[in-house]
């Protein structure tokens, strides 16, 4: 960095002091314009490059669970009727299929950061799939890995409250659209071993610190359980840290992976 | 200052400086964009959506 050009520069500076009042005001200058630029490039990376970065890892990670179902444009036809086997056809789960939540099967909780369901919005599209992966911390789950599942409250299916936040602007934004939930919108949650079909019952906004929202009981501090229910929390209003919008739902039925998928999510909802 | 000293402190012709520039500000996007903006934005909690006590 030291060359002769700096060093006559500096000596001169020190020769006229009005000469030096100006390299201040150089300098002040060129300070600043760094500073805009750092600042226009967060905005930048923030908006936009959160997104293509999270987006393509979300997508990655959907792909590499092998038992995860992963709607395609061109697949998605009519289900119930055709050659099981054949290209382009889905099998649907039919209405003796469908099992009652009390004997759902529940999963034990995986380790933070683990992958374990996959989670689909037939009102954001029939193209919708997102991982659930273990923990709520940001870098290293929300930021990345999408959906995140609050440790210690219910597994999928549970008697309790299956309860998991995600980002709603950047990082890939899997609860951008959560606005446009309505009562009665399916819910559904892929496992290894089982589907879930929930229904959204409430929403409503909270303060952060309402920790009572991913409670068994939702709202209530230290009440027992007395349903299966699912809840999504998200920041409110949207680019905020402000407040929280909170989803929740109960659960209609669950079916074993293998026979089929759930009609709700062949087709977007609406 | 800043910027003058740096132009003059890079070697070579025009367009070879031109290349290290561009190089070089590429390398601190980047560094800036993997590193410091994701610390940033965790440490100072610009959103979240969790709840917590």
């Amino acid at each position: 960095m030291a060359s002769p050009t700096i060093t006559d520069a500096a000596a001169q500076t020190r020769a006229a002091p009005r000469r030096r009042t100006n390299a201040a005001l150089a300098l002040l200058g060129e300070l600043m314009l760094v500073a805009g630029s750092l600042i226009a490039l967060y905005v930048v990376w923030q908006l936009f490059y959160t997104d293509v970065t999270a987006d393509r890892e979300q997508t990655q990670v959907v792909e590499g669970l092998p038992w995860a179902y992963v709607p395609s444009v061109t697949a998605a036809g009519n289900g119930s009727i055709g050659d099981p086997g054949s290209p382009g056809v889905i099998d649907l789960i039919s209405d003796d299929e469908k099992q009652s939540p009390d004997t759902a099967p529940v999963m034990d909780e995986p380790a933070t950061g683990t992958t374990f369901a996959t989670f689909y919005v037939p009102r954001w599209g029939a193209n919708y799939v997102k991982p659930i992966s273990e923990g709520v911390t940001r870098r290293e789950v929300l930021d990345r890995l999408g959906i995140g599942h609050y440790p210690r409250t219910g597994m999928p299916g549970a008697f309790g409250n299956f309860a998991i936040s995600a980002h709603r602007t950047t990082y890939g934004k899997p609860f951008n659209r959560i606005v446009e939930l309505k009562l009665g919108d399916s819910l559904v949650v892929q496992t290894k071993d089982a589907w879930y079909v929930y229904h959204v019952t409430d929403h409503y906004i909270v303060q952060p610190t309402q920790v009572e929202v991913i409670a068994p009981l939702p709202g209530s501090a230290s009440g027992a359980p007395d349903n299966h229910y699912i809840t999504m929390t998200t920041c409110h209003p949207m680019y905020s840290a402000a407040q929280r919008y909170v989803v929740h739902g109960v659960l209609d039925y669950w079916a074993p992976v293998g026979l089929g998928v759930p009609a709700e999510i062949v087709e977007e909802q609406g | 200052m800043i910027f003058p000293a740096l132009w003059h402190a890079l070697p070579g012709p025009v367009w070879a400086r031109l290349v290290v520039l561009l190089v070089a500000s590429a390398l601190v996007v980047w560094v800036l964009f993997e590193f410091v903006f994701p610390w940033v934005s965790v440490t100072f909690d610009i959103q979240d959506q969790s709840v917590e006590e």
